[in-house]
C-alpha cells in the first residue's frame, strides 16, 4: 500500500470563514497505480493534490491523515514536510508550465530548484540529461529559455524535474489541459512511462477531462463539492458508473463522432454549492435528477463491489 | 458572407532575428451565415493569427478578407465601426478579458457608450436582458458581480452575450472552451450551435477534431499556416485523407478506446515528438516548403498533395 489517505479534511482560512475544499476524503493508491482525480472546476481536486505536498501555506489540514509507504506525512507541519517534498512526494502544480520564469534558462532554473533542496546540480546533471533523452527531449533544452520551447516540451521538462529524485508519489495537476491533442498524447504517454520505468511509484493525475484518464489511469476518483463520490477501476467508472453525478459528467462529454445535428449533448444544469456553507445531506441533491427525501441525509461511501465505492442512496 | 482569399501573414523575425516568420500562407475559405466553420490545427499552426486578421487586430501581409464583397482592410472610421457591429470575437481565456478591478458587466457599459448612446435606459436594459437570456444567463446571477465571483462558463457566456448585443453576423470563437470543464464545455458548444440556427456564421477555432465535428458544417485543417484538408465536416471527418488529419483524429482522447499506435511498430502510448515552439517557424536556412495544391477527392472535399504522391480517395487504403 503506497499511499493511504484517511478521512482527510483540508480547509482554506478566509475572511468569511473556513472553505472546506476537501471534506472527509479517504482512498488509497497502490504501488505502480496511476489514479485519476476528476470532477468539475472548484470541486477540490487541486486542493487534495496540493495538501499531500503542502505547497500552499493558506491551507490547513483540519483532520485525517495520509500514510506514504507506512510513514505518516506531517501534513500540518510545513517545515517537517520539507523532508518529504520533492524527494518522496512531488507535485506538478496546475499552470506550472506557464509559470516558468521567462528570464531563466531551463538549466539555470533547475539548478536553483535542486540547490534549494541542498542538492548539487553537478551531481544530478548526468541523470537529468539521461531523463531528458528518455522522454525524447534534446539535452540542449537546458540552454534554452522557456519561450523557445513548445507547451509540450515545457510540460515534459517540468515533469522530468519533478520526478528527478524518484518520488514515491507524483501528483500531476492538469498537465495535459492547456495542450493540443497530439501533445496531450505525448505528455499522457510520459506519465505512463515514468510509472513503467519505476521512476515514480504511485501517481495521482488530476484533470477534468475523463477521456484523458481513460488513456492513462488505472483507477478514477470522482469528487464533488469537496467529497469523494465514486471510486473504481477506470473501465468501471466509464462503462458502469453508479453515481448520478458521474453519469451526468460522462454524458456531457462530446465523444468523437457525435454531432449536434443528430444528438444534442446535455450539460449538468446548475452549479456546485459554495463550500463556505455547504448544504446538509447529499451535496449533489439540488442538481440530481434522482434526489428524494432521503437525500437530506448525507450518503456514506459504500463499497458496492470489490474496489467500486459510491456515495449515493440510490446506487445500491 | 466573409471571404478569405489567398490570405498570408508573416511576422518579422522578432527575438531570433531569423527573418520573416510565415504564420499563415495562402489560405482561402469562407464563412457563410447560418453555418459553423471549424478551423483545426495544432498549437502554432496559425489559427489565432487568422482569427485576429478577420477581427482586424493584425494587418494582413498579402491576400485579402472581404465582408459582403468589401475589402476589410479598406474600412475606416464609421465603416469600420459598422464592421465591428457585425463581426465580433471571443477568445480562449475568459478571465483575461475582464478587468478584475471593475464589475464584470462593465464590458456592456463600454458597448452602450460606443453603439447605443441614443437608447433610453429602459430600452437598453431590456436589450441587455434579452441578450443575457439568449446565452442562458440569469441577469440577477451575473449583473453587478466581479469576474472572480463568476465561473469560467459564465464569463464566456457574458462575452458571447456582448457580441450578440450588436446583432452580429459573424462570430470568431478562438479556443473558447479549452479553459472550461467538461459539463460547461457542452453548454458553450450548444450555445454556439444555437447561434447558427439564428443565422450567424461562426468560425470555431479548436485543436480538437471531435469538438469541430460536433458543431460544424465545414472544416479547415491547418498545419504550419497551410491548409491541408478542407470541406464538408462529415466528409473530412468521415473520410479523412491527409496523414495529418488522421494523426489529429487518432490523438483525440476517447472515452471508450485507447490511443492507437500512429505507425506500425510504434508503442501505443507515445505520441509524436513535437517540434520546437512555433511549428510555423522553419529552422534557419531550411528552405520553405511550397504551399501544396489542393485536389478535390470527392465533391466538397479537398486535400493537399502529400510527399510521395497525391492524396486521392483510393490511394490511402
Ligand atoms: N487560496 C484559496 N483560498 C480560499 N479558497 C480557495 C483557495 N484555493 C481554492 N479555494 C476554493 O477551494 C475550492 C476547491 O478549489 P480547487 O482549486 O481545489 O478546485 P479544483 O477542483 O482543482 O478546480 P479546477 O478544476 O478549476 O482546477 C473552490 O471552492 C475554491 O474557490
Ligand atoms: N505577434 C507575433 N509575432 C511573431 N510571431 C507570432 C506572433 N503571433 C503568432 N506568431 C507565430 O505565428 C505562428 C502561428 O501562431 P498562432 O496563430 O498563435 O497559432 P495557433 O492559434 O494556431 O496556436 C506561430 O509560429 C507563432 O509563434
Ligand atoms: S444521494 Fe440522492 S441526491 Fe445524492 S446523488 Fe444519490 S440520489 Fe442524487
Ligand atoms: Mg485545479
Ligand atoms: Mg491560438
Amino acid at each position: 500500500m503506497s499511499l493511504d489517505v484517511q478521512n482527510l479534511v483540508v480547509a482554506y482560512r478566509t475572511l468569511r470563514g473556513d472553505v472546506r475544499a476537501v471534506d472527509d476524503v479517504s482512498f488509497s493508491v497502490a504501488d505502480g497505480e496511476i489514479m485519476g482525480l476528476a470532477g468539475e472546476s472548484g470541486c477540490g481536486k487541486s486542493t487534495l493534490g496540493n495538501s499531500l505536498v503542502r505547497l500552499d501555506r493558506t491551507m490547513r489540514c483540519l483532520g485525517g491523515r495520509a500514510l506514504l509507504d507506512g510513514t505518516e506525512l506531517p501534513l500540518s507541519d510545513w517545515d517537517a514536510m520539507d523532508d518529504f517534498r520533492f524527494k518522496k512526494v512531488s507535485l506538478v502544480p496546475q499552470y506550472s508550465m506557464s509559470a516558468l520564469n521567462p528570464t531563466r534558462r531551463i538549466g539555470k532554473m533547475i539548478s536553483e530548484v535542486v540547490r534549494s533542496r541542498k542538492i548539487r546540480y553537478k551531481d544530478v546533471l548526468p541523470e537529468l540529461e539521461r531523463r531528458l533523452r528518455l522522454v525524447g527531449l534534446p539535452t540542449d533544452v537546458l540552454a534554452k529559455y522557456p519561450i523557445e520551447l513548445s507547451g509540450g516540451m515545457k510540460q515534459r521538462v517540468v515533469m522530468v524535474l519533478t520526478t528527478l529524485l524518484d518520488p514515491s508519489l507524483l501528483v500531476a495537476d492538469e498537465v495535459t489541459s492547456a495542450l493540443d491533442v497530439s501533445t496531450q498524447r505525448a505528455v499522457g504517454g510520459m506519465l505512463v512511462e515514468l510509472r513503467d520505468m519505476g521512476i515514480v511509484t504511485s501517481t495521482i493525475v488530476i484533470t477534468h477531462d475523463l477521456s484523458v484518464l481513460v488513456q492513462v489511469a488505472d483507477s478514477v476518483v470522482v469528487m464533488y463539492a469537496g467529497k469523494l463520490v465514486e471510486r473504481a477501476p477506470t473501465a468501471t467508472v466509464v462503462d458502469a458508473p453508479r453515481h448520478p453525478y458521474t453519469k451526468l459528467l460522462i454524458a456531457s462529454l462530446p465523444e468523437v463522432g457525435v454531432r449536434y445535428a443528430e444528438h444534442v449533448l446535455a450539460g449538468i444544469p446548475g452549479h456546485p454549492p459554495s463550500l463556505l456553507d455547504p448544504p446538509k445531506g447529499c451535496r449533489f441533491a439540488d442538481r440530481c435528477p434522482l434526489a428524494s427525501a432521503e437525500c437530506a441525509v448525507e450518503p456514506p461511501l459504500v463499497e458496492l463491489e470489490s474496489g467500486h465505492f459510491v456515495a449515493c442512496w440510490k446506487a445500491s | 458572407m466573409l471571404n478569405l482569399e489567398n490570405l498570408s501573414k508573416s511576422f518579422r523575425g522578432g527575438s531570433f532575428g531569423s527573418g520573416a516568420v510565415p504564420a499563415v500562407r495562402q489560405v482561402s475559405f469562407s464563412i457563410a451565415p447560418g453555418e459553423v466553420t471549424s478551423l483545426i490545427g495544432e498549437s502554432g499552426s496559425g489559427k489565432s493569427t487568422i482569427g485576429k486578421m478577420i477581427l482586424r487586430l493584425l494587418p494582413v501581409s498579402s491576400g485579402r478578407i472581404t465582408f459582403d464583397g468589401v475589402d476589410v482592410a479598406s474600412l475606416e472610421g464609421s465603416a469600420l465601426k459598422e464592421y465591428y457591429r457585425k463581426v465580433q470575437g471571443v477568445f480562449q481565456d475568459p478571465f483575461s478579458s475582464f478587468n478584475p478591478v471593475f464589475r464584470a458587466d462593465r464590458i456592456f457599459r463600454m458597448l452602450e457608450r460606443e453603439y447605443f448612446g441614443d437608447l433610453g435606459a429602459r430600452e437598453w436594459s431590456a436589450k441587455l436582458h434579452t441578450s443575457l437570456e439568449a446565452v442562458g444567463l440569469n441577469p440577477a446571477d451575473v449583473l453587478g458581480k466581479f469576474a472572480h465571483e463568476l465561473s469560467g462558463g459564465q464569463l464566456q457566456r457574458l462575452l458571447v452575450a456582448r457580441a450578440l448585443l450588436l446583432d452580429i453576423e459573424i462570430l470568431v470563437a478562438d479556443e473558447v472552451i479549452s479553459m472550461l470543464d467538461a459539463s460547461t464545455r457542452v453548454d458553450v458548444l450548444n450555445l454556439l450551435a444555437g447561434l447558427k440556427e439564428r443565422g450567424l456564421g461562426v468560425l470555431f477555432i479548436t485543436h480538437d477534431l471531435s469538438l469541430g465535428h460536433y458543431i460544424s458544417e465545414h472544416t479547415v485543417i491547418l498545419r504550419r499556416g497551410v491548409v491541408l484538408e478542407i470541406g464538408e465536416t462529415a466528409k473530412v471527418f468521415g473520410n479523412p485523407q491527409h496523414s495529418y488529419t488522421k494523426m489529429l483524429l487518432a490523438s483525440v482522447p476517447r472515452l471508450h478506446s485507447h490511443w492507437e499506435p500512429l505507425e506500425p511498430g510504434e508503442p501505443a502510448r507515445t505520441g509524436p515528438r513535437d517540434a520546437p515552439r512555433g511549428r510555423g517557424r522553419r529552422a534557419r536556412g531550411q528552405p520553405l516548403e511550397p504551399v501544396p495544391l489542393l485536389v478535390e477527392v470527392e465533391p466538397g472535399h479537398l486535400v493537399a498533395f502529400e510527399d510521395g504522391g497525391t492524396a486521392t480517395a483510393g490511394d490511402e487504403r
